[in-house]
């Protein structure tokens, strides 16, 4: 049973956004200690861009648009949501979530031919922070794909179709993550 | 009243709960409150007791403590290094920030929960779980991590220099999993306050402690993400083998200490500011008078908000930092102590000219702007690059910061605990046991750390596990100091016992003799029952005033609840 206090609108912005938005604006600041050491790092070792030389260009590139096309269903769900439409909207998210998925695929297939290139975890420093912002980054993909089969499940039975715009506004988050993390680790030289 | 759903119907089914629903798997508030409070108070017993073996160590080199046994060397990093930890992260914390806020946000702010229960009490379970992790590193092979409460690389990444492994890595999963619930907490705080409050209760009805806890969610929202970041890589460094933090391979142990401290500093903020607002609160109470400059305090507290984050590398100035940037730092860090001695100020300006009652909360209260007051005026020589250099790890450090800290974790603890015991639990405490144990624990904390000024400012370094090695620190009138100091301690932790006599008897007692309102206070938690009932109010309350309204002209109490139509 929902407390009142999760009723009430005080701020003119509904609870759920209020919360998620305050989630991503802590999430901003994980990602950004870790790039910010990151950037640190890079700057004082110019040699990483040899390191950086042999990430796959092309297929972080594609992962890009992947994640891109997602957040594009993740719109359209919401547009669903909002007029009232529970059984599109949870179609549209499933789209989502199968964004997520290739993703992950293209993301395993990379980083399996890198480790079998050699280029471990524990290879450099710059490869340490490839694999752990890139994999800190797929966790939160994993995460919201799991979220959103959630939010598809009610919004199936248009049940708790506020939830749909929640999770898009994570899901754009974790897409602008990659935005930085993919010129930072792939392209800057 | 559009709101009077009449929330006591709607929670009436709730009549009849089993032991663990009520108490365990409870999603109210203020039954996490409590959960976070007395989790709080045994770590605090455990932290505590880890004071009185090393002190005890100290100050008798080599003996049997008592309940403890002889105090190997590895055994005395991991103590010290665990009180630090448990102190400030499972007692500081949970206290001040997750059981008043849980418990007073609600009630203060006029509604029946917060906004998501749910998301409450998943916060205090992996809080808990924290707390089991953190416990339980003691005991594995190896023992307890032991590089010090800031975890310093290499000395925390690698167990060939800190011989604790595993408990190293334990340490870093509890702080991590601690940081986890504490924002989900903060969110769910902010949330409620931004969202859930009464109507008609604006922004500057909001009373002053609400505010400071919300203001505190939000420094440890923007400060902590990158110390989890580090947290990460330390522990991949520690056990995957990469090397973020070791110069041996690339990486660079200094990262570490910049991520420690921009979390660090703005930390001392978290913990700090509820305890100022508790004060403030309960100043202006027994003073029966408006807090003086509401707006003051509260742009004030923004300003020491924005200013802790730039800070933080006071804490490196021997750590090979340039010198150039140490002057920057040494700029902000004394700016910093500004807005807080404005504040000071404010506290002393809203009791001039009131009817002043010293009830034990009202001396708690002045008790935490007195020695607080010696904590932030020691500050100074610290803040300061040149000075510090000498006094850098040295007891000095550790007297200013027992300064700070103690007056936040426990002096500010003991004002909110004897404030609202009475809406906790419908009872008054006694108040002859309570002016006992303030006065019982006032005179021997200042006993303790005054010496270790002393000792600090001779040169005596932090983190030796004996000074008998030392020639020229165990000299006997050093030696006397640090036997004082311990002798002070024990003293001061023997009158602990009269408070906990004092909770158990007041709690034992039969009659509810708090009734709604004891201290003839203004805020909305006093209109409802005492203990509040689930739901909290018969029938949700309006505000109509600010929380200080009291004297007011024309009225014959010389108070104004926030919930009284004009």
């Amino acid at each position: 049973m929902r407390p009142i206090a999760n009723t009430r609108s005080e701020a003119g912005i509904p609870t759920g956004r209020l919360a998620v938005w305050w989630v991503v604006a802590s999430e901003i600041v994980i990602f950004g200690g870790l790039l910010a050491s990151y950037v640190m790092y890079r700057l004082g070792n110019p040699e990483w861009a040899g390191h950086a030389a042999h990430t796959n260009v092309w297929l972080g590139a594609t992962n890009t648009f992947v994640l891109l096309t997602s957040s594009l269903s993740a719109v359209l769900a919401h547009q669903a949501a909002v007029a009232g439409d529970g059984k599109k909207a949870a179609k549209l998210l499933y789209f989502t979530c199968l964004g997520a998925v290739a993703f992950l695929c293209i993301k395993g297939f990379e980083w399996t031919t890198e480790i079998q290139a050699g280029y471990t975890i524990t290879s450099n420093t710059f490869w340490s922070f490839y694999y752990t912002a890139a994999g800190l980054h797929a966790l939160h993909v994993i995460a919201g794909a799991i979220i959103m089969l959630i939010v598809a499940e009610t919004a199936k039975r248009n049940e708790e179709l506020h939830r749909v715009e929640l999770i898009g506004i994570y899901w754009h988050f974790v897409d602008i993550v990659w935005i930085f993390l993919f010129p930072l680790l792939y392209i800057a030289k | 009243m559009a709101e009077s759903v009449q929330p006591e119907s709607a929670h009436a089914h709730h009549g009849e709960q089993s032991f663990w629903s009520k108490y365990v798997f409870s999603t109210d508030h203020k039954m996490i409150a409590m959960q976070y409070m007395f989790t709080g108070m045994a770590m605090a017993l455990i932290g505590g007791f880890m004071v009185y073996v090393f002190r005890m160590q100290l100050a008798f080199p080599g003996i049997e403590v008592p309940f403890y046994g002889a105090v190997t060397p590895a055994r005395y990093n991991t103590l010290v290094t665990l009180h630090g930890t448990i102190m400030i992260f499972w007692v500081a914390m949970p206290v001040l920030i997750a059981a008043f806020g849980n418990f007073l946000i609600p009630l203060m702010i006029g509604c029946d929960d917060m906004v998501f229960p749910k998301i409450n009490r998943f916060s205090y379970q992996i809080f808990l779980l924290s707390a089991i992790v953190l416990v339980a590193s003691f005991f594995v092979e190896g023992g307890g991590f032991g590089g010090a409460w800031t975890a310093y690389p290499p000395l925390s990444a690698k167990a060939e220099y800190s011989l604790t492994g595993l408990g190293s890595s334990l340490w870093l999963v509890a702080v991590a999993l601690e940081f986890v619930a504490f924002l989900l907490g903060g969110i769910n705080f902010v949330t409620t306050v931004m969202n859930a409050r009464a109507p008609g209760m604006k922004m500057y009805d909001i009373p002053m402690v609400i505010w400071m806890i919300v203001i505190a969610s939000v420094l440890f929202m923007a400060s902590v993400g990158p110390l989890f970041a580090g947290a990460v890589m330390l522990f991949m460094d520690q056990n995957i083998g990469t090397a973020f933090f070791d110069p041996n391979k690339g990486g660079d142990p200094i990262l570490w200490q910049h991520l420690f401290w921009f979390f660090g500093h703005p930390e001392v903020y978290v913990v700090l500011l509820p305890a100022m607002g508790i004060s403030a609160d309960i100043i202006c109470t027994f003073a029966r008078k408006q807090l003086f400059a509401y707006k003051t305090f509260l742009y004030t507290t923004f300003g020491t908000g924005v200013l802790s984050f730039t800070v933080w590398a006071h804490h490196q100035f021997i750590a090979g930092i340039d010198p150039r940037m140490a002057n920057i730092f040494t700029v902000t860090t004394l700016l910093i102590s500004i807005p807080i001695a404005e504040m000071c100020f404010i506290y002393i300006a809203t009791l001039y000219g009131g009817s002043i009652r010293l009830t034990t909360p009202m001396l708690w209260a002045l008790a935490f702007v007195a020695e607080f007051l010696i904590g932030g005026v020691t500050g100074v020589f610290l803040g300061a690059s040149g000075a510090d250099v000498y006094f850098h790890d040295t007891y000095f450090v550790l007297a200013h910061f027992h300064y700070t800290f103690f007056p936040i974790a426990i002096i500010g603890t003991f004002a909110g605990f004897t404030f609202w015991f009475p809406k906790m639990f419908g009872k008054m405490m006694n108040e002859t046991l309570g002016k006992i144990h303030f006065w019982g624990t006032i005179i021997p904390f200042n006993c303790i750390f005054i010496p270790l000024f002393v000792l600090g400012a001779a040169g005596q370094h932090r983190r030796i596990y004996s000074y008998e090695n030392f020639p020229d620190l165990a000299l006997p009138q050093y030696q006397d100091m640090r036997v004082f100091a311990t002798t002070a301690l024990l003293v001061m932790l023997g009158f602990q016992l009269v408070f906990f006599y004092n909770c158990f008897i007041s709690w034992r007692k039969k009659e509810m003799d708090a009734g709604r309102n004891p201290w003839r206070s203004n805020t909305l938690e006093w209109v409802a029952e005492s203990p509040p009932p689930h739901g909290n109010f018969p029938e949700l309350p309006h505000c109509y005033r600010g929380p200080y309204e009291y004297g007011t002209p024309g009225r014959e109490e010389d108070y104004f609840p926030q919930n009284l139509p004009a």
